[in-house]
């Protein structure tokens, strides 16, 4: 495997009133079948993916964001977030699901993965990233 | 005479709210749906645009989006009155009209 | 085709997946594999029921690769190979035991 690159899931849609989440979601499940580096990046409505206790259950609608929980088990190493975007809201690290990563391999663990991250890193980590998909 | 003005989009990514807002008379009904939900949460940015609308205008969200959005009753902006879908269709018949801003 | 299952009538797509994931009856299960001419055992049975309960947390069809490493983490690390399920579930662990188990086709799976 000497040709991973680092891709990079640019997320700035709400979850719902778009398709644009769900497809996005899709595309990182499936294509984490090619053992990439993989990060995800929240901004702008993108954190409201992350938020916690969503119940559709009076909604004719899948309700899909407890499957952003299994992203560690597909191999997206990080899921980072706006910090402004977050603030912008009116919400905190304590709003977002946390995902547990673990290499089954080495059994190196992370319990949590989701990285709230300010505007510089926000900038350098996207400028680090080979692909950036949106 | 009054009008309900719907609002469906996320006020971070569309002005419809702000519009909807400066162009509605006084005494007018704003329901929040959809991703609009979003503008009903206290902390916000909008916030304050919010609450300054409600001088004169009444806002309404609905409540099976705040659900899926995960907004919980005590993060709603105080004022903003939940309505279900029956509480909907109340704000439709007790207005003139509905203008919906997309 | 719909199967029958005990004299009720299960819908299911073009690919034989239950139409409906919340009518979902043990039942279901033995009809499909008894099609496949595979009977179940209580290995197959671990892995039906970890797969709901895995859909039921993540509301969604683990890709086969992420089933093989999540059932060696929950059922112990000799389960956890593609051998093990490829021997339980011949045509394919993913997408043979997710039918049988009520799930849409797992994400990822072509």
């Amino acid at each position: 495997m000497s040709d991973v690159k680092k891709f990079m899931y640019l997320n700035r849609r709400a979850p719902y009133g778009t398709i644009y989440a769900w497809e996005s979601l899709e595309v990182i499940l499936i294509g984490a079948a090619f053992d990439q580096e993989v990060s995800l990046m929240c901004m702008d409505d993108g954190v409201y993916q992350l938020v916690k206790g969503s119940d559709t259950s009076q909604s004719d609608m899948k309700n899909f964001m407890p499957t952003y929980r299994t992203l560690g088990d597909y191999g997206v190493r990080h899921m980072y977030v706006d910090k402004a975007s977050l603030e912008a809201r009116g919400l905190t690290q304590d709003d977002l699901i946390e995902v547990a990563w673990e290499d089954f391999e080495t059994e190196e663990e992370v319990d949590n993965i989701v990285e709230i991250v300010d505007a510089d890193q926000v900038a350098k980590l996207m400028a680090e990233s080979e692909v950036v998909f949106s | 005479m009054a009008d309900l003005h719907t609002v469906n989009k996320s006020p971070f990514e569309k002005n419809s709210l702000e519009t909807a807002i400066r162009y509605s008379m006084a005494g007018s009904s704003i329901l929040l749906l959809e991703d609009g939900v979003y503008g009903a949460t206290k902390g916000t940015a909008m916030e304050g645009m919010v609450k300054d609308a409600m001088g004169d205008k009444k806002v309404y969200a609905l409540r099976s989006d705040l659900m899926a959005r995960a907004i919980k009753e005590d993060r709603v902006i105080d004022g903003v009155e939940i309505v279900d879908y029956a509480g909907f269709v109340d704000l439709v018949e007790a207005n003139d009209k509905v203008q919906a801003w997309l | 085709m719909p199967i029958e299952v005990d004299g009720k009538t299960f819908e299911t797509d073009e690919e034989g997946y239950l139409a409906n994931i919340n009518e979902w009856v043990p039942g279901v299960a033995g009809v499909m594999a008894a099609e496949d001419e595979l009977e179940l055992t209580d290995e197959h049975w671990d892995i039906i029921n970890f797969l709901r309960e895995y859909y039921e947390e993540y509301q969604i069809a683990p890709a086969v690769r992420v089933l093989t490493k999540a059932v060696g983490k929950k059922l112990g690390k000799d389960k956890g190979n593609s051998k093990y399920l490829y021997g339980l579930f011949p045509y394919g662990p993913g997408k043979q035991a997710c039918r049988y188990a009520g799930l849409p086709k797992p994400t990822g799976c072509v």
